[in-house]
């Protein structure tokens, strides 16, 4: 694993290599947006039009034919709108992740639970117990959708934050040192590289 | 059969509750900026999660349930995206974080002779 903390002496190097990261972002988008197609199958249409048909009916949950063929009728509007926009695509609807995707949730709520507890416990041992650091770490991960899902993931357990996510490295802001440390052992990236196969 | 829904449910409530104070107090003890984050990340996440599934054992059928579920789903969805625009917006704004000193200054101080 080549996971890696960076020295932590001067922290205005990360602060200006987040703030170098604004630029560096800018360039991507402008390369990245003009001839980027997203690639269109018709079982995201598909996956789109029933998951608002489901949203609709758990909303509404009406059942005379006027309301329903309105429903209908809104969701057919989305999908054209949602054509006209190209924003259909395996990033927009990662279908392909859906086998996969409940098992690392399960594992992510475990998760969560157990940071939950720990950072409850800092919150009622005081000041004293916390250890506030900033740490860069490495992402495994292949594509765009992987990255974020990891960042997300680390974002979402209590007592880390991702700050930023420069080409490879994810930039952390940890309640205690010992998160780093769990998070240096890679549990986490290597569950997520797993699941974007 | 209902008895047992209602103990549980309200234990959830509870926990939720309890972890929701938490979340509270932390904001108002710790230093900063980014470890009150980390405080509010509790009440986010597990404190309304709780909260929720006590809701959902109150009423376990039915289309509450579906809407209670949608409303867990999108929260522990939608709460990494605005945590992660906060950290870094205050960081591009130059909120310098309050960092641990044994573990950042005290490697660069020189020993006293």
């Amino acid at each position: 694993m080549a996971l890696h903390v960076l020295p932590l002496a001067p922290p205005m190097n990360l602060l200006a290599k987040v703030r170098k990261m604004s630029i560096n972002e800018d360039k991507l988008l402008d390369k990245l947006t003009p001839d980027k197609k997203p690639r269109l199958l018709p079982s995201h249409t598909f996956s789109l039009c029933l998951t608002l048909s489901l949203f609709w009916w758990i909303n509404s949950n009406y059942s005379n034919p006027l309301l329903l063929s309105l429903g209908g009728a809104s969701i057919l509007l989305v999908l054209y709108i949602a054509h006209r926009m190209d924003v259909i695509d395996h990033e927009s609807l990662p279908i392909h992740l859906s086998a996969k995707m409940p098992g690392y949730m399960l594992w992510l709520a475990k998760e969560i639970i157990v940071a939950n507890i720990s950072v409850v416990k800092h919150i009622w041992l005081g000041n004293s117990s916390i250890s506030p650091t900033l740490a860069t770490i490495d992402a495994t991960q292949r594509t765009d959708l992987g990255k974020v899902i990891y960042a997300n993931s680390i974002t979402l357990t209590p007592g880390t934050v991702a700050v930023g996510l420069v080409d490879d490295h994810v930039i952390i802001h940890a309640l205690s040192k010992e998160n780093i440390d769990t998070l240096k052992a890679g549990r986490m990236d290597r569950r997520v590289t797993e699941l974007e196969k | 059969m209902n008895l047992i829904l209602e103990i549980a449910s309200g234990l959830c409530l509870l926990l939720g509750s309890f972890l929701c104070l938490s979340g509270g107090i932390g904001i108002l003890r710790f230093p900063d900026f980014y470890t009150r984050m980390h405080a509010v990340g509790v009440t986010d996440t597990l404190g309304a999660g709780m909260i929720l599934i006590g809701l959902m054992l109150q009423n376990p059928q039915g289309i509450v349930l579906l809407k209670l579920m949608m409303i867990l789903l999108f929260t522990l969805l939608i709460n990494p995206a605005a945590s992660h625009a906060l950290a870094k917006a205050a960081l591009r704004n130059n909120l310098h974080p309050v960092l641990d000193e044994s573990t950042n200054e005290g490697r660069n101080k020189p020993s006293k002779p």
